[in-house]
């Protein structure tokens, strides 16, 4: 999944990268086979976005590569193919299960704009998990296709180091292969993280590995967590016309802006979504007649209180996909907390030609496209030449919640952190989508800010979108941000009417000024 | 008219011009007519009066700024409290000052009609210049014809900024009868209608052709055009509404007249287009900002009297039914799009190329698109002779000999300055006799300096409200704020909503190649499909499927940069085709503004799953003759 694990804005200082002292020359001893009598010139373990988009591009270099990858069913049994989170547990299905989502609500509106539907529409889980898992295993399909256009040797095995050049691999059957290799890319991604210390927890609960490759409904769902992952899937299932309830602990969106983050769940409260704040999970049991029985205890109180529901879905993060990796036979150390591997900002681990990217990565974002160039700029980097590292700052991002949030830069807060309340100057709007205005939809969430140094020009640090297409939205501006927009240069750029994406450069209201950001009228 | 003053009494009075006008009128009485300078501050309720005897003061103008910098104060050790209500409070704080002899009775600035201070100040120096203007010899600072976006912003700007402005608006009925309030093109039969017309087209599109796989079934649905039309016009009215307060509030003086030009500083008007109501009012500057109107051919037999423009189509009483559309301006396709997805039978009749000004490539993707969704365009045909059946139906004899019914035609075949009437040729302002737009400078200055032009009945200025509301905005700043900040037109986006969208910022592939010679032009492009269209198969109407295997649709999107090879691929020009076009625009506009170089689009990181994002990851040439066609299919990102 597009995953944010921690905030990624930052000029410098986000990322922690732990350089590894390694003597040059010395290591020597483990090699299973000389240099150049191996059989590849990389060998990327994992075929997820990231390990896909290095495989090609070091195939287009001219290099003889191999991809292994398996995945192991999920604890309910739920597997896929090629193609990693993203495609098949991430970012792809949720954004069309997102879609369906909104689909629901124009149906809702569709009256106020002259069309004749005997409402309520009710929706059809299959249908529509037909169509998705159709799409993602075209996909796979597809995956499949483009590495053997580049010569590109895929093995569907599970790999473990034999030594720092050798991998033994194990195909379904247990039949085993020994693949060696001048460079290894790990890129293995993540998986969700169970709460094995709750009672039931394993045994009833479900996570995003199985939501979207659910045959049937899920019906009255139990969402836990407060990450992005958590208040995705919860918006769909809400929009899809389920009862749908969201169980956070602490503070939603963690590591994003927390005034949008407040929104975000505002909206989705409005929406229908019911939330248990404060709340932490202590068993799931299975009733006799099916349903899961929820116990929780308040967090402040200490009461405890119970609920039914058809599904529980566990969304509280993830944990890296090292354990069977061996690691320690080729000596890649990993972070002692999160098992997550150490690298240097030129994507290396502790042993030399061993490289890793992605979601498996310490303190890198959990993102599709980051890990995709991070991988291509390596593999330029190990067989193109070229010396250009991988710039982590300004990566913008998308939560596709049902009114969706979109961020580039730095938050509110460490735009304050960073450089003093004085220096920071905030320019925001509630605005209110034409589209909205005619169907009568709430839009009191639907809000811009751009935060800004308040010393002129005013360059931007971070803009926040909350509405409709935020995704798109945000992303032309973080290619300006990028630039180095000033608020100055925002505000000589042109709108186009009628748009959501022109109240960022029509924000003229500080919020030092305390004026009402209230957009009225139109133009 | 008395220039100089010693001493001086200021009013403050809660607004409202009536009680304003008698109130002044009371006081002159009271005062010999000493009362030689008002002015009515805007954004403000109040206003301030001065009178005087002896000392000169500086009343042009300039006078706001003397007031209102608090430095003044001292220097002059003693001032007329500044006019504004954010700064009311000087009128306390000056109180206290040691050297001001102050009797202030009574200062509720909160009355309610008017609360009179009689503050009375003696001014030891005079240091104060005569520059006494001749501004209060005209009616008004500022009068501005024509209130849609470019007028009402200007006229608010200029308000805002301390002048008095007039703004008269008034709607000409079309050939058909249509009328509507104010607000201008852009709210009443532009941007506002087409965009909640597309949007309810769009919403057909996804009932029909997607909802089903996502799980609704919502196929069977009929579409209300009558209920629609309720929609989107009570939403008008709402801004019509809307626009009439916000310019109450922002003291812009605003009368419903028709107006014309008597001389360079005298507008006459008729009071609601009643020409026996002839109203003459001066001003020091004159802002032109009428717009444009839709133009019918002259030599088409019946077209004026048959058919209708998009002057008419939002508000149109009858449902369209099969309907033709005459022109390949964006307009028409825009029309003909939603009213394609609304259920209707249309055919386009193009004469020539479509979207002529356009990314040809981009034009002929929304073309195709059109098409697989059932649109006919009538290529190089163009209707003669226009007849009404007795049926109500119009029966159109084409260039080609044929004959057809509709029951609705209406024109898109461009738009006309709307200067007529406005009396232009009297003061020899110059206009292109064939847009009949008001050439003007890059100032927005006529040939006559006190009288401007902003917005579509400029010459050669995009046609694009924000456009000129911009450029109404500065010239206002210009006049009343002493900027001197220009309007720059380049790199201005814009988005067509037509069934697949297109937005576009800076240089098509043509006009590049015309402009720095095709060698030195790299374009980068990429076809790929919407994620969330492609998922569920998304299919042609049948009457553009060939065969019963020709079903789905082509490829959705389309990305293009087109940059300058040898100044390091700077981008000049950006053309996007598919859904959400004008938020996908936007943002890449500010960074065309900033002279973004390819390598910014490849080092800036995706958005994934959007279609934006695949601007971050264009590698083919256009040069190279490879297929820009992308594989796989999760959008405009690349999942490997």
């Amino acid at each position: 999944m597009a995953a944010m694990a921690v905030a990624l804005r930052g000029l410098g200082g986000r990322f922690r990268w732990r350089t590894q002292a390694v003597a040059g020359g010395v290591r020597v001893a483990a090699r299973g086979a000389a240099a150049g009598q191996r059989d590849y010139d990389l060998l990327v373990i994992g075929g997820g976005s990231g390990g896909l988009a290095c495989a090609k591009e070091a195939a287009q270099l001219g290099r003889k590569v191999a991809v292994v990858d398996y995945v192991e069913p999920s604890p309910r049994g739920t597997r896929w193919g090629l193609g990693g989170t993203c495609v098949n547990v991430g970012c792809i299905p949720k954004k069309l299960m997102h879609q369906a989502a909104l689909l629901g609500g124009l149906i809702r509106d569709a009256p106020h704009y002259g069309w004749e539907v005997a409402q309520p529409v009710p929706h059809d889980w299959r249908k529509m998990a037909e169509a998705v898992q159709n799409h993602v295993k075209s996909l796979n399909w597809g995956h499949r296709v483009q590495l053997q256009d580049r010569k590109v040797k895929y093995f569907n095995i599970k790999a473990s180091f034999v030594d720092e050049h050798t991998v033994c691999g194990v195909a379904k059957g247990g039949k085993e292969i020994l693949l060696s290799a001048d460079h290894i890319i790990i890129a293995t991604g993540g998986r969700p993280r169970y709460p094995t210390h709750i009672e039931g927890a394993l045994e009833y609960g479900i996570t995003s590995d199985d939501i979207f490759w659910l045959k049937e409904s899920p019906g009255k769902t139990l969402v836990v967590g407060a990450s992005y992952v958590a208040l995705e899937c919860a918006g769909f299932l809400t929009g899809i016309g389920l009862d749908t309830t969201v169980m956070i602990r602490s503070i939603p969106l963690r590591g994003f802006d927390q005034q949008m983050s407040s929104m975000v769940i505002e909206h989705m409260e409005s929406h229908g979504t019911q939330f248990l704040r404060g709340c932490a999970p202590s068993r799931v049991r299975r009733l006799p007649d099916g349903h899961l029985q929820v116990t929780w205890e308040d967090c402040t109180t200490g009461k405890e209180d119970t609920g039914t529901f058809d599904t529980v879905l566990w969304a509280i993060g993830r944990v890296p996909d090292t354990r069977s990796l061996n690691l320690e036979k080729a000596g890649v150390d990993t972070s002692p907390d999160t098992q997550k591997i150490l690298v240097d900002s030129r994507e290396g681990t502790s042993v030399p030609h061993i490289y890793a990217i992605g979601d498996v990565v310490e303190g890198r974002p959990e993102l599709t496209p980051t890990a995709i160039m991070a991988g291509r700029l390596l593999v330029q980097r190990l067989f193109g030449g070229s010396s250009d590292l991988m710039d982590y700052d300004n990566v913008p991002t998308t939560v596709f919640t049902p009114l969706e949030y979109g961020c580039v830069g730095l938050s509110e807060e460490e735009a304050v952190a960073r450089h003093g309340q004085e220096h920071v100057e905030v320019y925001h709007a509630h605005y209110k989508p034409l589209e909205f205005t005619v169907a009568g939809r709430d839009a009191s969430q639907c809000y811009v800010k751009m935060v800004c140094l308040r010393e002129p020009p005013q360059l931007v640090l971070g803009l926040h979108f909350l509405g409709p297409n935020a995704g798109e939205v945000t992303q032309g501006f973080a290619l300006g941000i990028k630039c180095g927009a000033s608020y100055a240069q925002v505000m000589r750029t042109v709108g186009i009417h009628p748009t959501c994406s022109e109240e960022v450069v029509k924000l003229r209201i500080s919020k030092r000024s305390g004026l009402d950001p209230t957009v009225t009228g139109c133009g | 008219m008395h220039n100089v003053l010693t001493r001086f009494d200021f009013v403050l009075i809660k607004h409202s011009q009536n009680t304003f006008y008698s109130f002044i009128k009371q006081l002159n009485s009271n005062f010999e007519n000493k009362c030689f300078y008002f002015r009515n501050f805007h954004f403000v309720n109040f206003v301030s009066i001065c009178f005087n005897t002896q000392n000169k003061i500086d009343l042009n103008k300039k006078n706001k700024t003397i007031f209102c910098k608090h430095k003044s104060l001292h220097n002059y050790k003693y001032s007329i409290c500044n006019n504004s209500y954010r700064n009311s409070d000087y009128i306390a704080k000056m109180s206290s000052e040691k050297n001001v002899k102050k009797h202030c009775e009574h200062v509720n600035l909160r009355g309610e009609n008017c609360s009179v201070c009689n503050n009375v100040m003696e001014s030891k120096e005079s240091k104060l210049e005569n520059g006494l203007s001749n501004m209060h010899s005209y009616d008004y600072d500022y009068i501005v014809i024509g209130g849609g976006p470019g007028g009402m912003a200007s006229a608010k700007e200029a308000a805002a900024n301390g002048a008095k402005v007039l703004l008269l608006d008034f709607v000409k009925p079309s050939n058909q009868g249509t009328k509507w309030g104010l607000g201008g093109t852009c709210v009443n039969v532009g941007c506002v209608p087409k965009k909640l017309m597309h949007y309810a087209g769009h919403m057909g599109s996804l009932f029909k052709l997607d909802s089903e796989s996502y799980g609704w079934e919502c196929e069977k649905i009929q579409h209300d055009w009558d209920k629609l039309i309720n929609t989107v016009q009570s939403h008008i009215h709402s801004l019509n509404f809307s626009y009439t307060v916000g310019l109450r509030s922002s003291k812009v003086k605003y009368i419903n007249g028709l107006a014309k030009l008597k001389n360079m500083n005298t507008v006459s008007y008729y009071l609601k287009g009643d020409k026996t109501k002839e109203v003459d009012v001066s001003g020091k500057y004159i802002l032109i900002a009428t717009g444009c109107r839709p133009n019918i051919p002259e030599d088409v037999e019946g077209a004026k009297e048959l058919s209708i423009t998009s002057d008419d189509i939002f508000s149109l009483k009858k449902v369209p039914g099969k309907t033709l559309i005459v022109g390949a301006s964006y307009v028409a396709l825009e029309c003909a799009g939603f009213l394609n997805s609304l259920g209707y039978d249309v055919s386009v009749a193009v004469r020539s190329i479509v979207l002529r000004g356009f990314d040809q490539q981009c034009a002929n993707k929304v073309k195709t698109y059109m098409i697989e969704q059932g649109i006919l365009f009538l290529d190089g045909i163009l209707p003669k002779k226009l007849t009404k059946e007795n049926n109500g139906q119009i029966k159109v004899l084409f260039s080609n000999g044929n004959s057809e019914l509709y029951d609705t035609v209406l024109y898109a075949t461009g738009r006309k300055g709307d200067t007529q009437g406005l009396n232009l040729q009297t003061l020899n302002i110059t206009v292109d006799k064939n847009s009949n737009k008001i050439i003007t400078d890059k100032y927005s200055s006529t040939n006559i300096s006190n009288i401007f032009a902003v917005g579509d009945v400029a010459f050669n200025c995009p046609e694009l409200a924000p456009v000129c509301i911009k450029a109404g905005e500065i010239l206002a700043r210009r006049l009343f704020k002493k900027s001197n900040e220009i309007m720059d037109y380049t790199y201005i986006p814009t988005a067509i909503y037509t069934p697949i969208e297109y937005g576009s910022c800076g240089y098509s592939e043509e006009k590049a190649y015309d402009t720095f010679g095709k060698e030195n032009v790299e374009i980068f492009l990429q076809e790929f499909n919407n994620l969330e269209i492609s998922a569920v198969h998304r299919k042609k109407h049948k009457k553009a499927q060939k065969d019963e295997f020709d079903i789905d649709i082509g490829s959705t999107c389309l990305s293009k940069l087109i940059c300058l090879k040898n100044e390091d691929n700077v981008v000049i020009g950006f053309h996007y085709v598919g859904p959400n076009a004008g938020e996908v625009t936007q943002g890449m506009a500010l960074a065309l503004k900033l002279k973004v170089k390819k390598s910014d689009f490849d080092n800036c990181i995706g958005i994934h799953p959007t279609d934006a994002e695949s601007f971050m990851n264009l590698s083919i040439t256009l040069s190279s003759g490879l297929s820009f066609s992308a594989k796989g299919g999760c959008g405009g990102g690349k999942c490997g």
